[in-house]
């Protein structure tokens, strides 16, 4: 296992695949961009037309949800081979964070 | 640092444990300090015994009773059964994945120094003003009102530690994930593997939660906060909460190891494959994963209404299911095998049937109806005392046996192994089966003393004989150390003849470089395998022999916690009005920790080669023992 940096000559066609892809991660990143700026707008539209609390607050957290899923796959690219262990931890995490909270808001707090 | 054997000087080798970050001997570190801790814990179990030997015994006053159960439980548990542990996880797991090291060594050694200072310093309670005395639970209305600085010592000495733990956590998950040597899957992992790894992500998740709920504590004590406090509106329940969602994941993180242990001797001493791996495999996670939905067990009594008793005692019973799947798999592991009662095989098989029956009384505790009479008696220290006893202990006593060879290089003797198991194991039943019926006759646990006429008399002296006998069970355990130590007789790669696993195919201790070349692993007991295929060298290789890059040794982290050390003891004193100098020692303290930091991250330390024709050096029988 000697530590030496390997240099790598690309060819030509790997430059080309590797041009290509990027062009349709950019694409997907602009997507994904113009979505979360638009549940941004939803978001703010319903508190400036004077929803209910009951149903805006619901809904908000639906849009933040969504908007931290878009975020972790195309912007820190957890759907990038590799990723898999990191994304099964986060979840756990999250997981356990939902039991505890679930867990002192309906038992303790309610 | 040369691969070089050489006779080192005493100083020179302490200096050398000071500053290492090889795995193996940081692992002999965690077994030294975590034995220690051992030891001192079972003096207090001892003293424990002495006072309630008798009816209204006056060996021990009230509130230094208090101090001794408070701290004895805490170092079993945090001080003594996880590094002794964590031990075994750093010598074995990464020569069983055919790793050179761990995934971050520095950090390892960090780990390990954090550990030992927090528990150093909750322990320095005892000669400076009184141990904490409120349970190792800790609960907080009681914590709150103890007074002195027992509690403070408890809170900040585990905030230490619990960081150790948390990094030596993270630094296996990484390792195993990472660090495994071709071919080695993740389904051809050694079940040892297996459990730290599930042991590990119950440690990254479990310890947050006790991380906060310290740091509640902290505040409402030395800062005057309130999180706890009622009477200033905050609620004494979220702490039982926070620790017990900390508390029961950690009980797992006890039992999962040693099950893995077990798992490796079964397979070992019968001779035969694991029966049913893949089931063990799952079982294993499914426990971890079940270990976060059923805290509340511990808090049936505290009125949380029948719904939620329900739920977390369905849950709770759910549990025994995958445990009640391991222990299938292992007798089926041992039917049929051909089998050698060595000295960890004995361990192994009494560990059946003594940790069935502490599952069967959790189960018990688990139907929340029984648990309002089985709460706060003595059926509960029974309960527990059967699953961490009779199944961590043993697996520690076992697991010693077995490992000895790979971490030292010499064989326990065999002879007197067996003494140790008999007396403790006698002892161990003779103590903690009787008090079942303690508890069901109504002795609460932690009380000090009771009166002659309440009937308990004669089973409080038949427990605490029982004490004697797994006292003298672990003294002939330490007179075969010191025999095994000063005898010196080096043994072979495999000394038990019969190893499966990576670990027996390389020498008695490993170089430090653990595999001169990696290991290509072909299927689950990969040295079995080679073994049976007749090949002598015991593994295949997945490189040619190069040179090898490692990491420098490191003082730092021995300075990183003693930093954390020193503040302690200016967080502890910070609110005392006549100790001014208190802010001066937490601000030295925390220097001297970032001060560290800072010198860590702007020095590079790229580390060093050990060249091929050092290494060929030693394949021809230089250096074996790792210096
Ligand atoms: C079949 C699996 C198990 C079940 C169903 C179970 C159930 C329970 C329940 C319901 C309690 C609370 C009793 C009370 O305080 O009223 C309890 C306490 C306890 N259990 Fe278990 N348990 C199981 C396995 C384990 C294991 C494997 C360990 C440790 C290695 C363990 C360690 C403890 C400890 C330390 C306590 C007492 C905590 C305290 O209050 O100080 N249990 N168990
Ligand atoms: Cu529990």
């Amino acid at each position: 296992m000697a530590h030496d940096t390997h240099i790598h000559v690309r060819s030509k066609a790997e430059f080309e695949y590797a041009k290509k892809k990027r062009a349709d991660e950019m694409r997907g990143h602009l997507a994904t961009f113009a979505i979360m700026i638009f549940l941004t707008l939803i978001a703010f539209t319903m508190v400036a037309a004077g929803f209910s609390a009951y149903l805006i607050v619901p809904i908000i957290l639906l849009l933040a949800g969504i908007q931290v899923i878009l975020q972790l796959y195309y912007f820190m690219h957890m759907s990038g081979k590799g990723h898999g262990m990191v994304a099964f931890f986060m979840f756990c995490g999250m997981f356990v964070a939902f039991i505890t909270v679930l867990a002192l808001v309906t038992i303790v707090w309610w | 640092m040369s691969s070089i054997a050489q006779k080192k000087g005493f100083g020179a080798t302490i200096w050398d444990f000071m500053t290492t970050v090889d795995h193996k001997k940081i692992a002999i570190l965690y077994l030294i300090s975590g034995g220690f801790f051992f030891l001192v814990g079972g003096i207090e179990a001892m003293m424990i015994r002495i006072q309630l030997a008798k009816a209204g015994n006056d060996f021990l006053s009230a509130g230094l009773y208090n101090e001794i159960i408070t701290m004895h439980g805490t170092t079993m548990i945090f001080l003594a059964s996880m590094p002794i542990l964590l031990a075994f996880m750093n010598a074995i797991m990464p020569l069983q994945i055919g790793a050179r090291d761990v995934a971050f060594p520095f950090l390892n050694s960090l780990g390990f120094w954090l550990f030992f200072f927090g528990g150093i310093f909750l322990n320095l309670s005892w000669f400076m003003g009184g141990a904490p005395d409120a349970g190792w639970t800790n609960y907080a209305s009681l914590a709150l009102a103890s007074e002195g600085h027992g509690i403070d010592f408890y809170t900040l000495g585990l905030t230490i530690s619990g960081f150790g733990t948390l990094i030596a956590g993270i630094n296996f998950l990484v390792t195993i994930i990472n660090m495994r040597a071709p071919g080695m899957t993740y389904m051809r992992m050694p079940l040892f593997t297996w459990t730290t790894f599930v042991a590990s992500a119950l440690i990254l998740l479990a310890f947050p939660p006790l991380t906060v709920g310290l740091f509640f504590m902290v505040f409402d004590r030395l800062f005057g906060a309130s999180f706890f406090a009622v009477e200033m509106g905050g609620n004494t329940i979220i702490w039982e909460h926070l620790f017990w969602i900390f508390g029961h994941p950690e009980v797992y993180i006890l039992i999962l190891p040693a099950f893995g242990i077990f798992s490796e001797i079964f397979a070992i001493f019968s001779r035969k494959r694991l029966f049913g791996y893949t089931a063990l495999v799952f079982a294993t996670i499914l426990i971890g994963f079940y270990g976060f939905m059923v805290w509340a067990h511990h808090m049936f009594t505290v009125g949380l209404g029948p719904t939620a008793n329900a739920v977390f005692a369905l849950a709770t019973m759910i549990i025994a299911v995958p445990t009640g799947i391991k222990i299938f798999n292992w007798l089926l592991t041992i039917w049929g095998g051909s089998i050698s009662f060595t000295t960890p095989m004995i361990y192994a098989v009494a560990f059946i049937p003594s940790f069935v029956a502490g599952g069967v009384t959790g189960v018990m505790q688990a139907i929340a109806p029984l648990d309002y009479q089985l709460h706060d008696s003595y059926f509960i220290v029974a309960h527990f005392h059967y699953v961490i006893v009779g199944g961590v202990v043993l697996a520690i006593l076992a697991g010693t046996h077995l490992y000895w060879p790979k971490m030292f290089g010499t064989m326990l003797s065999e002879k007197l192994g067996k003494w140790t198991f008999w007396f403790f194991f006698i002892g161990f039943h003779l103590t903690f089966f009787i008090q079942h019926f303690l508890g069901l006759m109504g002795m609460p646990r932690r009380v000090y003393t009771f009166g002659a006429d309440q009937g308990w008399d004669l089973f409080n002296a038949i427990s605490s004989a029982g004490a004697i006998f797994m006292a003298i069970g672990v003294i002939i355990l330490l007179v075969n150390v010191v025999m095994t130590t000063i005898k010196n007789e080096r043994v072979g790669n495999d000394p038990w003849g019969d190893g499966r696993t990576l670990e027996w195919a390389i020498p008695s201790p490993p170089p430090f470089y653990n595999f001169a070349q990696t290991p290509l692993v072909r299927g689950l007991d990969s040295f079995w395998i080679e073994k049976m295929e007749g090949n002598k060298k015991g593994m295949i290789f997945a490189e040619p022999l190069g040179d090898i890059h490692m990491p420098n040794n490191s003082f730092i982290p021995f300075v990183m916690s003693l930093g954390m050390f020193v503040a302690s003891f200016g967080a502890l004193y910070f609110l005392d009005g006549d100790k001014p100098w208190a802010l001066a020692v937490l601000v030295i303290g925390l220097l001297i920790t970032f001060g560290s930091m800072l010198v860590r991250s702007l020095k590079d330390d790229l580390g060093f080669h050990i060249t091929k024709a050092e290494l060929l050096k030693d394949a021809k029988g230089g250096n074996t023992d790792g210096h």
